[in-house]
């Protein structure tokens, strides 16, 4: 609190993104949010709009120079809104602009709103909220352990590998000497573990890291642990070894004693290279082509030029591909896969997760999608404390963080999930609202699920008793995010999903990158009839729901026919109950 | 002539069929007067049957003595067929090659179309201008219905009738045809009911160099303008080629200005559009045109006059959309079918010029734009915005698409009223619209999630938001088998939506009626 120079400021002026427009009203800074309420005098005809920014989205803060008009502050978030304020009077605009940097940049993770926010929960449900996510079910559920695969005791303590889980399932044959010499041969110890099994050909998809090559290096235990990998699947006499790198940069950490496994040393595997660019060619990506979808009155060939150059869309491709490659060789030759890139928490979670989803229909389920978030992502390590707090923001000074080490990689993540949803409509319980909403919370600090690097980070900041869990907040909103084409039927017949990847079944997701430049979105849903032609063509119109993280809200968004019908037939359905007992 | 003469090898046994997401299909090729048939023989199995005018381009390879011949539509579906032998094969490409490139309008397909369906209401009478100047009497007086032009001397490409301001008589408007570009006059094209301004449309005016002025044609451009009211006038030319035109306010001076916008004559092959993107640029430049004269007339409650250069491109797009954006009853079925007819058969686009050739022809494009698939594409791009305000689907505009390219029906045949009137078009074919409008058809083009929506509707026209027409453009390209089923869900969740509905109404009233009828339950309450 004591940050804050200026709670209120009167006559500010949102300026529209896209257009001439701007709304007057007033802004107020709180401990956790910055909120922007517009005067309700000059637009009696709809409800005031209320915007609300919670200071952990904020990724910059920017003070443009005096104009006539007053002082301009600019304000990017992580969830792609960007706001253009005039302040009248100077003084304001800096006492905000400078409470805002401080604000932004929390110095201990005690400052983080996951550690004040309160639900009006009891302990107990909190606890409960945590326990939905049971990994120790998820492998059960996968048929693990079972006479190939066991639970290994070995990173209790996390000694062998600190940004590892505790419990780790590995091939029956796997001693512990050999588990710990073979994460001595891996980058941040990062020996191969079990992350999915495909139980109807027993075939296994592990994860680990670069080993430790060099230019000739060889350990006798990392060979015996993928031998054994290997040995665990008797369906098929390889392993697919699958580098998510492309050659070229695997060669070059060569140099640096790290690199990619010798066919010639290992037995009985088959070594790929995928080629999925690494996190500083993915950050400068999504940079470009946010640039270019920020361009004011963009014409048509600069936005598709800007499209296609930017590489985005080219990138989640590389993704799908080799999430299908993981499929393939799973479901349809039988052989076990292990996934690594250099540190395997970025690229590898991406593929290993979405390959998953393409398997397992369970994971097109909101339960099962959860689920795979945790395990892929939260306790194999993940960084999200250094990854995804800042996406394209230019700030040093992270907690624990380092700029070099943001990424938009689980965003690409999320994209990748979307691009699917579009291809098969019918194969997914949840809708894309669904993606945005965990979108926004991974940036939020809320919750604490994505805090920290990994669960031992969690585990000392004791994030199960002094934070709630995103997912129980998810789970109790559960009804906003189904899609209303699901069909059972549908998993039950395709189990797995074969997406086609020609390039034009890669779309911009606007939803996404526009999540809050109303004007950009179809004008017309059945939820809001009656607002339709209210708008001029360039103009955004009211923004009626109160964004940001507070938690209590539903969000209906009118995003196409997805959505259309469900809002309506689940009222209607709702009547007919009422009508009933009345 | 006798097709016979054209047909070298009427039949081939052993035909293999490929399309993309499709099996192969053998079977035997036979080539009839209008169409090239492949059927398989079995009872259960898919026939193909193309018009030959449906052809666009045609290729022939070979492969030892396999030789396969690839044929590219206009529809934008690309078949391959192989055919044994080497003689056959180069027979029969020649004769499609000959069909499809037959210029006679007389020997087209619908002439010889017989329906087999019952007609119930014929499409030829439906859309009538003098029944569209009897809706536009019951909201105004100051029109009426010329034929200076009945027997098409005026101006070839406009019908008989036309709709002008009831003060200027014919023979101001025989000068004023003088003075516009293939005589097209100024005509009323739109009456905006809520505030009574209007859009015109013209042909550009044949000013010169040296600014020549034409007193009837300012005289007639005042007429549709309110005392002290400003009017725009809107060239879709870039400003290098426009004109500068002026409009008087009644009783003072002031000066229409002159909005240019850029528009090509889109003469470039279709799919070389699509692949550069200027295609895309293309419709948001014509939504966005549209969405400007809009706007002159619904916002700032001024009449718009839109002219090009002929006025029968460009501007019609522009004219039609901006139709569709103001007035609901362009949205329905119905009404979209009195549009074109309005706004692109009897406004003289020369559906025969422009559609003789699409994406594929190799042959160097003399009259073919794809104007009217573009127009198509924009209100695509209105229907993706506002899914529930539109009677048709997406079905329904590509259907329309087809017809205008080749059809069995008698439509979309020649260049203007004038010339269908010579052809005996009403008389001698079937309208397409005779056959859409049955009970059965309609169901299939309508839009499960319409709901009358009586109001001005503004599409967004950021390139975000405008989407490749993928219905169209990739149409015989993907596999759309999830999208259908979800498109069926969604029917199906619809009608489930609707039974509940009526079933939330119907024990509504049971139980407003025994409140009323039970006392009791009324003095406990």
């Amino acid at each position: 609190m004591e940050h804050i120079r200026t709670p209120k400021v009167e006559q500010v002026r949102l300026l529209d993104r896209f257009s001439n427009k701007f709304t007057n009203g007033t802004l107020y800074l709180t401990a956790t949010h910055l909120i922007f309420v517009e005067s309700s005098s000059n637009n009696s005809t709809s409800a005031a709009q209320e915007i609300w920014i919670l200071h952990h989205h904020i990724a910059s803060v920017e003070k443009l120079s005096l104009t006539t008009t007053g002082c301009p502050l600019v304000i990017q978030c992580r969830n792609f809104r960007l706001v253009h304020f005039v302040v009248q009077r100077e003084r304001d605009c800096h006492d905000i602009y400078s409470s805002l940097l401080r604000l932004l940049r929390p110095v201990s993770y005690q400052e983080l709103y996951a550690f004040s926010y309160n639900p009006k929960q009891n302990d107990q449900q909190r606890e409960e909220g945590w326990q939905i996510i049971d990994l120790g079910a998820e492998f059960e559920r996968m048929g693990v352990p079972c006479d190939q695969w066991q639970l290994t005791n070995v990173n209790r303590d996390y000694k062998v590998c600190e940004t590892y889980p505790r419990d780790l399932y590995v091939p029956i044959t796997a001693s512990k000497p050999i588990i710990v010499g073979s994460s001595k041969f891996r980058s941040k110890g990062r020996f191969p573990v079990l992350t999915y099994f495909y139980q109807e050909k027993k075939a296994a998809v592990c994860r680990c890291s670069q080993p430790l090559s060099g230019f000739s290096a060889r350990c006798l235990e990392d060979e015996s642990m993928l031998q054994a990998i290997s040995k665990a699947n008797h369906n098929s006499r390889f392993v697919y070894v699958m580098d998510t790198r492309p050659k070229l940069n695997a060669l070059a950490n060569r140099a640096a004693g790290k690199g990619y496994e010798n066919e010639d040393n290992y037995s009985n595997i088959r070594f790929q290279f995928v080629g999925i660019e690494n996190i500083h060619v993915m950050r400068t990506s999504l940079q470009k082509l946010l640039e270019v979808i920020g361009t004011r009155s963009l014409s048509m060939s600069d936005h598709l030029v800007g499209l296609e150059s930017c590489g985005w869309l080219r990138h989640i491709k590389a993704v799908i591909d080799a999430a299908i490659f993981l499929s393939k060789a799973v479901t349809v030759e039988g052989a076990s896969v292990l996934v690594h890139c250099s540190d395997g928490w970025d690229r590898t979670s991406q593929v290993c997760s979405l390959g998953a989803l393409l398997m397992d229909p369970y994971y097109r389920t909101i339960k099962g999608f959860m689920v795979l978030i945790e395990k892929d992502w939260i306790s194999f390590g993940h960084k999200f404390a250094d990854s995804v707090y800042t996406i394209y923001s230019t700030w040093c000074d992270q907690l624990d963080g380092d700029p070099k080490e943001v990424s938009p990689i689980f965003t690409q993540f999320l994209e990748g999930v979307w691009q699917l949803t579009e291809q098969f409509p019918q194969a997914f319980e949840f809708s894309e609202w669904f993606l945005l909403q965990i979108h926004e919370h991974v940036h939020s600090c809320q919750y604490g699920n994505f805090l920290g690097n990994n669960q031992r980070q969690r585990e000392d900041l004791r994030m199960r008793e002094r934070t709630h869990s995103l997912w129980a907040y998810l789970m109790s909103e559960k009804q906003n995010y189904l899609n209303p084409f699901y069909s059972l039927a549908y998993s039950e017949t395709h189990p797995v999903l074969e997406p086609s990847t020609l390039p034009y079944h890669f779309k911009f997701w606007r939803n996404m990158y526009h999540q809050f430049d109303r004007s950009m979105h179809p004008r017309q849903s059945i939820l809001k009839t009656e607002e339709v032609g209210e708008e001029a063509t360039e103009s955004t119109d009211t923004e009626r729901k109160v964004e940001g993280s507070s938690g209590s809200e539903s969000r209906k968004q009118s995003y196409g026919d997805v959505c259309v019908a469900r809002g309506s037939c689940r009222s209607v359905c709702d009547n007919l109950l009422f009508t009933q007992w009345s | 002539m006798e097709f016979a003469e054209l047909i070298k090898t009427p039949r081939v046994d052993g035909v293999i069929l490929h399309r993309p997401f499709m099996p192969t299909v053998e079977g035997t090729l036979c080539l009839t007067g209008h169409h090239l048939i492949l059927s398989s023989r079995q009872d259960n199995a898919e026939e193909l049957w193309l018009l030959h005018s449906n052809i666009d381009s045609i290729e022939k390879r070979f492969v030892g003595s396999l030789g396969s011949i690839i044929v590219k539509c206009k529809d934008l579906r690309v078949i391959q067929l192989d055919i044994p032998g080497m003689e056959e094969c180069f027979n029969i490409a020649s004769s499609v090659e000959a069909l499809s490139t037959l210029d006679i309008l007389s020997l087209m397909y619908p002439f010889f179309y017989r329906p087999m369906f019952e007609v119930i209401e014929d499409g030829w009478n439906s859309f009538l201008p003098e029944d569209a100047f009897k809706d536009l009497e019951t909201m105004t007086d100051e029109w009426r219905l010329s034929d200076v032009n009945k027997d098409c001397t005026v101006c070839p490409s406009y019908p008989p009738l036309v709709a002008v301001p009831k003060d200027v008589d014919d023979d101001t408007l025989r000068k004023v045809a003088t003075f516009r570009h293939s005589g097209r006059f100024p005509v009323l094209s739109y009456y905006h009911k809520k505030n009574g301004m209007v859009m015109m449309r013209a042909g550009q005016p044949l000013t010169g160099t040296n600014g020549r002025r034409c007193k009837e044609d300012e005289k007639l451009i005042n007429a549709t303008l309110r005392p002290g009211k400003r009017g725009y006038i809107i060239d879709t030319r870039t400003i290098n080629l426009a004109q500068q035109a002026k409009a008087r306010g009644g009783g003072f001076e002031s000066e229409g200005y002159v909005e240019s916008i850029k528009s090509n004559i889109l003469q470039e092959s279709l799919i070389k559009l699509v692949e550069a993107s200027n295609w895309q640029t293309h419709v948001k430049e014509i939504l966005t045109t549209a969405c400007l004269a809009a706007q002159c007339i619904d916002r700032e409650g001024a009449s718009v006059l839109v002219h090009g250069t002929e006025g029968t491109d460009s501007t019609l797009q522009v004219t039609s959309l901006a139709q569709i954006i103001l007035d609901p009853a362009c949205r329905t079925i119905r009404g979209f079918q009195g549009l074109v007819e309005r706004e692109w058969l009897q406004a003289g686009h020369p559906f025969h010029h422009r559609c003789a050739q699409s994406a594929f022809s190799n042959s160097k494009p003399r009259q073919e734009a794809p104007v009217f698939l573009l127009f198509l594409d924009c209100v695509w791009q209105i229907l993706r915005q506002f899914p529930c305000s539109f009677e048709f689907s997406e079905s329904f505009l590509v259907l329309v698409f087809d017809h205008a390219y080749a059809s069995q029906f008698g439509t979309f045949l020649g260049n203007s009223t004038a010339e269908r009137a010579k052809l005996s078009l009403p008389e001698k074919t079937v309208s397409l619209w005779s056959w859409v409008n049955r009970p059965q058809e309609l169901e299939r083009l309508t839009n499960p999630l319409y709901e009358a929506n009586s109001l001005v509707i503004w599409p967004s026209v950021a390139p975000q938001s405008l989407l490749l027409w993928e219905g169209v453009f990739l149409r015989w390209n993907r596999s759309s088998k999830c999208l259908d089923e979800a498109y069926e869900e969604m029917v199906h969740i619809i009608e489930y939506n609707k039974e509940l509905q009526n079933k939330v109404n119907s024990l509504r009233r049971q139980l407003a009626q025994l409140e009323t009828e039970d006392p009791l339950l009324q003095t406990l309450e």
